[in-house]
């Protein structure tokens, strides 16, 4: 019997996935949260929806309608849309592929369906949301990531507001700023934290290694041009430090940073807009490979040679492994798939993919270096302002947590000042608490969960009646199958 | 007099509050953080209701007359989120019902205050909860904190009170001269000691092992689930009165009993599983599911809330279910404070206090007797179980 690869994330890594799992020969069973595939890559630069270069595994796939039409209707694939994994569970033997707790049914519907798949291989594309730093004023109504403004504006044709101003870091802002424009918002300006030095030293150190990416630098081009024509100013240096108005957003105030993020004080502006889009960096969405027991380096998915995590079975692909954008997605998906469907990976069907990951890598690195994220952001914070928005955490309260030594260590923290325990359980708040706190997390104690901010074993939210509700599917007595 | 307390989770904070306060110079080390293993991973629970007549229930009693006290003279007691919410036990069967009246008379027999309530008590004090109940008890005395803030706040004022906080220091020997304990080998150097307190939980029987005067605690785990914040729906602690026969019980397998409550926070806590699994911290999907089965037969009306978060700890579980607490005859300068399994959050205080007047010669509050270290099942001598 073939090899059965269940695959996490239909977004442009886990779509690529299974059409090289289903080349390899493999069963695959691709499932996402959404109801069609395709995960984020709205957000993506346009221009990268289209590979340059035909890697023969890769031919005849670029275009992103046939590869979904491929895998879609493939006798071995299944397709589960409006399913979210909530649990992997590690096997007890500690060799074998974890076990794959699935809710089916769309999220806002009752009678949710839970399965357990037990497959030979797992990759997981689950990607990455917007990060977005707190500063004064960003709970207001009127405040978007620059991701939700796209989507919105983009996938439901509706402008965030008529003045807006973008800000953040990295060339996403660029295309953000151009759906705007485009669904007919006034773009007051564009705001890059980074300075232009930070930028320019990330982009051109090893510039051969860009050559194999020189639509990115045509497509920028064109955005800058087309911010030109609307006369939007381009700033380095600068970003959003506060958002002001009554019950929501009416201004903001602007003001020029050093390059490690620290504000200049006396270069305040103030803007008047009525929405403001912002995003920092992006956050990899790890909660499903740190529940599969991956090892993390800098904060992404650790990943071989052959897209293999540390965690036995499990692979990993797309923007958990680091941020480059869907032709590096595509082709660690593609490599994925592959070699979790027992393929070679040097093998000559994937010899130009392998190429492009690696072009990928480098393409990632250059950006990570390019749009840092600062760390003397903390200076735009004020005493009340709201770290954590769920529970309405404070600066202070958090700040007065995390110096005193009795109730410092971060699992204290967070329990004594609720941040990151309400309903997004610290995907929003959990980078910028640990970078507020300071501290390492707390020391690793063998038998003793990490603290980290990923850690969710209820990985998704389930109601207790499906949680009740014996799995749907093959009977099988849950608990009893790793012996 | 040198103190090392090894453990900054709840029991270590309370035993370091009591003897910093009674003039001793005191050291907390702790591998991790403090108020950062079992301490966070419980419900918070200082319960009277499910202890039977006995050395626990004595415990359990001194421990809830000094909670308030204690808490009274705390700068910080907000984060301890102190609640005197009572609690209500219940027995779905006309078995568990005679079972329930049983033991109530028997606690009541003891001075623990137990109600028997009627249909329209109980549906007046737990609107939500289902009407298929064959008896139900209300215990105003139970109570609940929130562990973590409980363990920091008490351990705070030990500072407050010259103890000394080592964080990422983790125990590896004993320094012993003429037979006795004269201070700890740990990862930040010697710490000299007169008087060493093994508080570290569930991990107290490696301490003790590393020490060189073994005991036989080991870990048991529990898991509870949280759900999103819900308007008020549950407004005591209420548990099914099999609890209290899964809490007392010595199985390896999976032991459940459903315990709801709700915090200040507006979520609703789901428990209780009880597994004898070793340090095996894998959260299992099918464990929640159990407890949610059970969970809902007392309110079914929370089919619909959504389940956020789950978290899972190890109790330091004792074969005989009682604490230790006090000298190791056999090492001269040891002492234990642990074995409180899942009753730690409550019985910290009343075990601090005991270890105190231990320590200094006073007259013991309670009968130190059964808490002893040296008693068979402390010593392994019940090993038909084997080590988790």
């Amino acid at each position: 019997m073939s090899r059965h690869v269940v695959i996490v994330g239909a977004g442009p890594a886990g779509l690529a996935a299974a059409a090289a799992a289903l080349r390899a020969g493999a069963r695959v069973t691709l499932l996402d949260a959404s109801d069609r595939p395709g995960g984020q890559y709205h957000r993506m630069l346009p221009a990268e929806y289209e590979a340059e270069n035909n890697g023969r595994l890769h031919h005849g796939w670029d275009d992103f309608d046939r590869l979904r039409e491929h895998v879609l209707t493939h006798p071995r694939a299944e397709w589960w849309p409006d399913s979210s994994v909530w649990s992997l569970e590690r096997a007890d033997d500690g060799t074998s592929t974890p076990r794959v707790h699935v809710l089916r049914g769309p999220a806002d519907g009752t009678g949710r369906e839970r399965h357990v798949l037990m497959p030979d291989a797992l990759v997981l594309a689950t990607g990455a949301h917007d990060r977005v730093l707190p500063f004064p004023g960003w709970q207001l109504p009127g405040v978007f990531t620059a991701g939700a403004a796209q989507a919105l504006a983009k996938g439901e044709r509706v402008v965030v507001g008529d003045q807006v101003v973008v800000a953040g870091s990295g060339p996403f802002l660029l295309p953000v700023a151009a759906s705007l424009l485009e669904a007919g918002s006034d773009v007051r300006e564009v705001l890059e934290a980074n300075p232009a030095a930070t930028v320019l030293r990330g982009w051109s150190t090893r510039p051969w290694e860009l050559a194999s990416q020189t639509g990115k630098a045509a497509e920028l081009a064109e955005y800058t041009g087309l911010l030109a024509r609307h006369r939007v100013p381009y700033r380095l240096g600068r970003t959003v430090v506060e958002a002001r108005g009554d019950g929501r957003v009416e201004e903001v105030v602007t003001a020029r940073l050093t390059a490690d993020w620290t504000p200049v004080p006396g270069t305040e502006r103030t803007v008047a807009v009525d929405a403001v889009c912002v995003t920092h960096a992006f956050s990899p969405q790890l909660e499903l490979p740190v529940a599969a027991g991956c090892e993390l380096r800098d904060g992404f998915v650790h990943v071989d040679e052959a897209q293999r995590t540390t965690a036995p079975g499990v692979y990993a692909a797309g923007e958990i492994t680091g941020i480059a954008g869907a032709p590096a997605s595509r082709a660690e998906g593609l490599l994925a798939g592959w070699t979790a469907a027992g393929g070679d990976p040097s093998d000559r069907a994937v010899r130009s993919v392998v190429r492009r990951r690696d072009q990928g890598r480098a393409f990632a690195a250059r950006l990570a270096a390019a749009h840092p994220v600062g760390t003397g952001w903390p200076d735009w914070l004020r005493p009340d302002t709201l770290i954590c928005r769920c529970e309405e955490t404070d600066y202070r309260t958090l700040r007065a947590a995390a110096e005193d030594p009795a109730t410092g260590a971060p699992r204290a923290v967070r329990l004594g000042t609720r941040a990151g325990l309400g309903p997004c359980q610290a995907r929003i708040c959990g980078p910028a608490v640990a970078d507020l706190c300071g501290r390492s997390p707390d020391r690793a104690v063998p038998g003793l969960a990490s603290a980290s901010h990923h850690r969710r074993p209820v990985a998704q939210p389930i109601r207790l009646g499906e949680l009740a509700a014996p799995p749907a599917g093959p009977p099988e007595k849950e608990g009893e199958q790793h012996p | 007099m040198r103190v090392v307390v090894v453990g900054a989770g709840i029991v270590g904070a309370a035993c370091a509050r009591e003897l910093a306060r009674s003039g001793f110079a005191v050291t907390v080390l702790d591998r991790g953080g403090p108020a950062a293993a079992t301490t966070a991973h419980g419900e918070g629970n200082i319960l009277v209701s499910d202890k039977g007549p006995g050395p626990e229930l004595e415990l359990a009693k001194l421990s809830r007359r000094l909670w308030p006290e204690i808490l009274d003279g705390l700068p910080n007691r907000g984060g301890v989120e102190w609640d005197a919410k009572g609690g209500i036990v219940v027995a779905t069967t006309e078995d568990g019902a005679r079972e329930l009246a049983r033991f109530a008379e028997g606690q009541r027999a003891v001075g623990v205050i137990a109600e028997p309530m009627d249909e329209r008590t109980l549906a007046a004090a737990e609107p939500h909860l289902t009407r298929d109940v064959a008896a139900a008890v209300h215990y105003p005395d139970d109570a609940q904190v929130q562990p973590s803030g409980a363990a920091t706040a008490l351990l705070a004022d030990a500072l407050r009170h010259g103890a000394e906080l080592r964080t990422g220091c983790e125990l590896l020997g004993a320094r012993v001269e003429g037979g006795r304990l004269t201070g700890v080998r740990t990862s930040g150097g010697v710490l000299p000691a007169d008087l060493v307190v093994n508080a570290a939980g569930p991990w107290s029987g490696e301490t003790a092992s590393r020490l060189g005067a073994p005991v036989d605690v080991r870990p048991r785990r529990g898991e509870v689930l949280v759900t999103t914040p819900l308007p008020p729906t549950v407004f005591h602690k209420v548990y099914d009165a099999d609890y209290v026969g899964a809490v007392g019980s010595g199985a390896q397998d999976l032991q459940t009993s459903a315990v709801v409550e709700s915090t200040r926070a507006g979520t609703v806590l789901l428990g209780s599983a009880r597994r004898r699994v070793g340090f095996d911290d894998r959260i299992r999907p099918h464990v929640l599911a159990e407890i949610a089965r059970k969970a809902l037969r007392l309110y079914p009306g929370l089919a619909g809330a959504q389940v956020m978060r789950a978290y899972g700890g190890f109790r330091p579980y004792v074969p005989d279910h009682l604490p230790v607490i006090g000298p190791d005859p056999r090492l001269p300068g040891l002492w234990h404070a642990t074995g409180h399994e899942g009753a730690g959050i409550g019985l910290s205080v009343g075990t601090a206090l005991l270890l105190r007047e231990l320590a200094t010669g006073s007259a013991p509050s309670l009968d130190p007797e059964p808490f002893r270290a040296d008693r068979p099942a402390v010593l392994g001598a019940d090993a038909s179980e084997g080590a988790a």
